[in-house]
């Protein structure tokens, strides 16, 4: 009996110092976190493709038609440049979360990718500011960018006079999808203003419906909301000053749009902590929920549910936002210290070019940046999305999303992100406006 | 470690009588590697963040200017830290006292020679096979109010809201937040017991089966009635095994990420977020080194003070 109890023993405590291997493993990881920079040797960079006929890209898009996009992309550049062997390093994980601690390891470490994925804006810039970007000037001149991409979206892959990334989506942020059986079954008109969005919600809740999905486990979907009644609010002229800091955020119109993100906030489902922004949209799909305002990548989760635009699912600028677009930009860029350069810049020319354009964004259910694509590769929703972009161009009606990195640095979007998670259990408007006021220390 | 451990005690010691010089020098030179790297490597970097916690590197360009305990008081006086550290106190308790509790418990009634012991054993012991991440993923659509269990509850005419509850209680306000116990964290404490129970249900019935039966017998000629037994003779002897469980739990509910992470994330309101997951967001989304190491620290003394008298025991132990 003796013996069988301490064989046991001895299974279990090796067990327990396995367990605790594994366990201390992550905390050296956690621990060591903060000093990512370490030393870095020049030669640490070689492992991102030595010599030349090696390419690695590093991305976030690994699920569904995001990958497909991407294969089709990187389909378009072998039939150009077969001797170039790509190595796709992408890194599951939503809008990024997970990518960017990989990324930030990385070039902190001297090790940066070939080239990869940054939402146009700040958060771009900070890699710039950081030193650790090449400007791309020449690139543009040589495929004549300048003329080809919106001035806007160059405009949010420049600073100082140098351009930084090349796009090759855009995404718009400020869209209210709704399910077409549910509206037309109670005969609510696609929402305008935010009167009528309230007043189609007390319907809809009045029926035992959901108006409003919300999955912000990931964090950044309520924030989502929020932004896009501020641009409503305020306009993309003050929206803009607010992450300028020409524009103080305890200003009366923003305190407006607090009250009214408190108010629709009162229209969500209540288990919305436990669901990602997919688990929100397919609340709609199930006819639980009504509407949800989302990036429109949304649509790429309806097509794949066999969901048609104008047919299931119906879509609309989110309330007071008609004339505006909310862009979500996704950007490649070269950083520095990687010993492939000529490799990198034939990649970002193939994804800046018409050919990769029209490869990549129908797939992925985004609009391009380059302004030759061909309009007629794009679905219903997408040659709206093409039209609305247009006019709201013309009609200096683009905004910068916070949500989405573009509008404002990390430090200021963590700090955000973190209040409206707050606000949204506690709904204390003066302490949502306190807590922006003092996360704007950030935005220099 | 595990051939050590199989030894019988004599032979242990014997090995350990006066080791010769010579001896001495080898054993060092054996050592030298791995306590080179873990200078380096685990003391080293513990210091760096240690350091970098009192800089003022806060963006994604190195700042290491020194600006005294600035980080520590921005971290004391946030809402997400205050609720993180309740969340910490709350969760290390429910979830040592539910391991210990239960795992004594299906331990004790293992050990009544029932047939199928083997079965039981390894039923228990399975969860532990698993890794948090499965753990987390698997209860998260468990107790998913909507699609989970709560299909089943709804027809008895319960639907609690498990994870997504807000609740705290009982709801005391201090500093920022309200202190108690977050509801919420019930379903992951649920999930972190499930998992962790069969751990010291195996450390317990070893300790059960070291227990000499001629105790009991002679408990039971001196006319002691059977629960008299297991809570005079019985749970005594079990100390050092209660000691080493509790310890194991507590550093990894002081460090817990990947349950948390997998299974709800922060919550609403940060009602199951824990000073881990802060970190992580802290220092890679809003690159906010600085911060990030101070709190790395914290939970790196929130640790040390719970293992050090551990260690200090054992080393007395050995002496």
């Amino acid at each position: 009996m003796k013996k069988k109890g301490q064989w046991l023993l001895t299974i279990v405590l090796g067990l327990a110092m396995m367990l605790a291997a594994c366990s201390s493993g992550g905390s050296s990881d956690e621990a060591d976190g903060g000093s990512g920079s370490g030393d870095s040797d020049a030669s640490s960079g070689d492992s991102s493709g030595s010599g030349s006929g090696e390419l690695e890209i590093f991305s976030w898009w690994t699920a569904g038609g995001e990958a497909d996009a991407l294969d089709a992309l990187l389909d378009v550049f072998h039939d150009k440049h077969s001797d170039i062997e790509v190595q796709n390093a992408a890194v599951a994980g939503g809008a990024g979360s997970n990518a960017k601690q990989v990324l930030s390891t990385r070039m902190q470490g001297g090790d940066p990718p070939s080239t990869f994925q940054v939402h146009g804006g700040a958060e771009l810039f900070q890699w710039v500011n950081a030193d650790k970007m090449q400007p791309l000037d020449d690139l543009y001149k040589k495929n004549g960018w300048n003329k080809k991409f919106p001035d806007k979206i160059i405009e949010m892959n420049s600073q100082g006079g140098h351009v930084y990334g090349v796009p090759v989506d855009i995404h718009r942020g400020n869209v209210l999808f709704y399910n077409k059986k549910i509206f037309d079954k109670y005969n609510i008109d696609p929402p305008k203003t935010f009167d009528d969005f309230f007043k189609a919600a007390d319907k809809l809740q009045s029926e035992g419906i959901t108006p409003l999905a919300l999955g912000d486990k990931g964090g950044w979907a309520a924030t989502m909301i929020f932004e896009n009644i501020l641009l409503a609010k305020l306009g993309p002229d003050d929206y803009s000053k607010l992450w300028s800091g020409d524009m103080a955020f305890d200003s009366p119109k923003v305190k407006e749009s607090v009250k009214i993100f408190k108010k629709m906030l009162g229209y969500i489902n209540d288990n919305h902590s436990s669901l990602a922004w997919q688990d929100a949209t397919q609340l709609l799909i199930d006819g639980d929920a009504a509407m949800q305002v989302m990036g429109d990548f949304a649509e790429g989760y309806f097509l794949k549910k066999d969901w048609k635009p104008n047919k299931q699912f119906g879509w609309t600028a989110t309330p007071g936002s008609q004339g505006e677009f909310m862009i979500i930009n996704d950007s490649f860029g070269l950083p520095k210290g990687i010993d492939n350069e000529g490799e990198v810049k034939k990649f970002l020319t193939t994804l800046g070019s018409k050919e990769g354009q029209d490869a990549f964004n129908p797939v992925k259910g985004s609009i391009p940046a380059n302004l030759e694509a061909d309009k007629s590769k794009y679905d219903e929703y997408g040659k709206s999305a093409l039209e609305d972009f247009k006019k709201a161009d013309d009609n200096d009606g683009l905004a910068l999303s916070l949500a989405h990195g573009s509008a404002a640095t990390p430090g200021f979007l963590t700090k955000t992100n973190t209040a409206v998670n707050q606000f949204v259990t506690q709904k204390n408007v003066d302490a949502f406006i306190n807590a922006l006021k003092s996360a704007s220390s950030q935005l220099k | 470690m595990e051939t050590a451990m199989t030894n019988n005690p004599t032979k242990i010691k014997k090995r350990k009588s006066r080791p010769s010089a010579k001896g001495k020098g080898i054993a060092f030179l054996f050592l030298l590697p791995s306590l080179v790297l873990i200078t380096v490597f685990v003391y080293g970097f513990i210091g760096w963040s240690g350091y970098v916690s009192f800089s003022n590197w806060n963006s994604l360009i190195p700042d290491l200017s020194f600006v005294g305990f600035k980080n520590y008081m921005t971290l004391l006086q946030d809402f997400r830290f205050q609720a993180d550290l309740r969340n910490m106190v709350f969760f290390t308790l429910f979830f040592i006292a539910g391991v210990v509790g239960l795992g004594q418990l299906l331990a004790v009634l293992i050990d009544q020679k029932i047939k199928g012991e083997f079965i039981f054993r390894n039923i228990f012991l399975f969860p532990m096979a698993l890794s948090f991440v499965v753990t987390g993923v698997v209860w998260r659509w468990v107790l998913n109010p909507k699609t989970g269990i709560n299909l089943l509850l709804e027809k008895l005419g319960w639907t609690p809201g498990w994870y997504t509850s807000t609740e705290v209680f009982p709801s005391i306000s201090i500093g920022q937040i309200e202190f108690g116990l977050p509801l919420a964290l019930i379903a992951v404490l649920l999930a972190a017991i499930w998992q962790m129970t069969g751990f010291s249900l195996a450390m317990y019935l070893a300790g059960l089966r070291g227990i000499p039966a001629e105790l009991r017998e002679a408990a039971r000629m001196d006319g002691a009635s059977e629960w008299t037994i297991y809570f005079k003779v019985i749970l005594p002897q079990l100390k050092p095994i209660t000691f080493g469980v509790v310890v194991m739990m507590l550093h990894m509910s002081l460090k817990n990420f990947d349950l948390i992470y997998t299974m709800t994330g922060p919550g609403a309101n940060f009602v199951t977020d824990m000073p881990a997951l802060y970190m992580y967001d802290t220092t890679f989304q809003g690159n906010f080194y600085a911060q990030g190491s101070a709190i790395a620290i914290v939970m790196l003394i929130l640790v040390a003070i719970f293992i050090v008298p551990y260690l200090i025991r054992t080393r007395r132990g050995d002496a």
